[in-house]
């Protein structure tokens, strides 16, 4: 509780950082997504120091929402996955391609 | 991280070791992510992670969160990757060390090396404690961090909670229609399961 709240951003930050780097090296789609998962994360460890360092429940219950939210998005995610394996049998993301000009 | 700086504010030593213990699963699950070969030992260093972010959510008081970090992210979602990976059958390595864009691994650290850079800097610029304080309602109080929780969501984020439920049931059935197509796609032959749904089979058989 008496870290200071900049050890947390920068934290943050950096999990931010390989999250990011994650999705533009990798070209696996679930291995994308597992990334974006990880920027989500950074995002709601950032609102959980900034609500303890300005003793507001309000960043809290951002997160809350943010959980939710990117339930909601793996969800629908790994569904339009399933349904780009069914058809092309690939989880590249450079294979699908069949909407470039 | 000096010892200076940790004498110079008042850090307990569990405090410290907390800190660090989760920062260290945050980063080494995170890389782990990035840099394994199998998307299921990608996903386990992804639970890794997530339970990092867990202990620190703990360390910072919000117990609420972290249980539910735990059950909805460790538990749910990763299960449910684990499911997508080994369901299509995409578990075998993937070749991390062809590139098919020149140049593109060195360019993207350098762009997230910037990012990280400018997102340190601008943290370390800006005046954080200028913000009015306690504008839902307090963190830390007479009550505990579960009530206090549940009293903004449940007065303040009211709206924002009725819509949650909306965007839930909307995802659920959106998936459902994705897992639907690609049924009908591989084995064509009519279910049982409801009348709303045979409008729905029409329409995706008109269009294929």
């Amino acid at each position: 509780m008496s870290i200071p709240s900049s050890w947390y951003l920068i934290l943050a930050a950096l999990l931010f950082g390989i999250g990011a780097l994650g999705v533009l090296i990798r070209r696996n789609v679930l291995i994308m997504f597992m990334c974006i998962e990880l920027m989500l994360n950074a995002a709601t460890l950032t609102f959980v120091t900034f609500s303890r360092t300005l003793n507001d429940i309000g960043g809290q219950a951002d997160v809350f929402f943010i959980l939710v939210v990117a339930a909601a998005e793996v969800v629908v995610g790994l569904g339009i996955v399933v349904a780009i394996f069914r058809r092309r049998s690939t989880a590249d993301a450079d294979e699908i391609s069949s909407m470039e000009g | 991280m000096s010892s200076m700086m940790l004498l110079a504010t008042s850090m307990t030593i569990p405090d410290i070791l907390v800190f660090v213990t989760g920062a260290l699963m945050i980063l080494v699950g995170a890389a782990g992510v990035i840099v394994a070969k199998n998307p299921v030992h990608s996903a386990l260093c992804l639970v890794l992670t997530l339970f990092g972010v867990a202990v620190l959510f703990i360390e910072q008081q919000a117990d609420f969160l972290a249980a539910v970090q735990v059950i909805v992210y460790a538990g749910a979602v990763v299960v449910m990757f684990l499911f997508v990976i080994m369901f299509l059958g995409v578990d075998r390595t993937e070749d991390v060390h062809d590139e098919p864009l020149m140049g593109q691994r060195p360019l993207a650290i350098g762009l997230v090396l910037v990012l990280v850079g400018s997102i340190v800097a601008l943290g370390s610029e800006a005046k954080w404690s200028g913000g009015s304080h306690s504008v839902v309602g307090i963190n830390q109080g007479p009550y505990q961090n579960v009530a206090n929780l549940g009293k903004a969501i449940f007065t303040t984020y009211l709206f924002a909670f009725e819509i949650t439920s909306a965007l839930l049931v909307i995802a659920v059935v959106g998936a459902v229609v994705l897992a639907r197509r690609s049924m009908i796609t591989n084995a064509p032959r009519t279910d049982s399961m409801g009348n709303p749904l045979g409008a729905t089979t029409d329409f995706e058989g008109a269009d294929r």
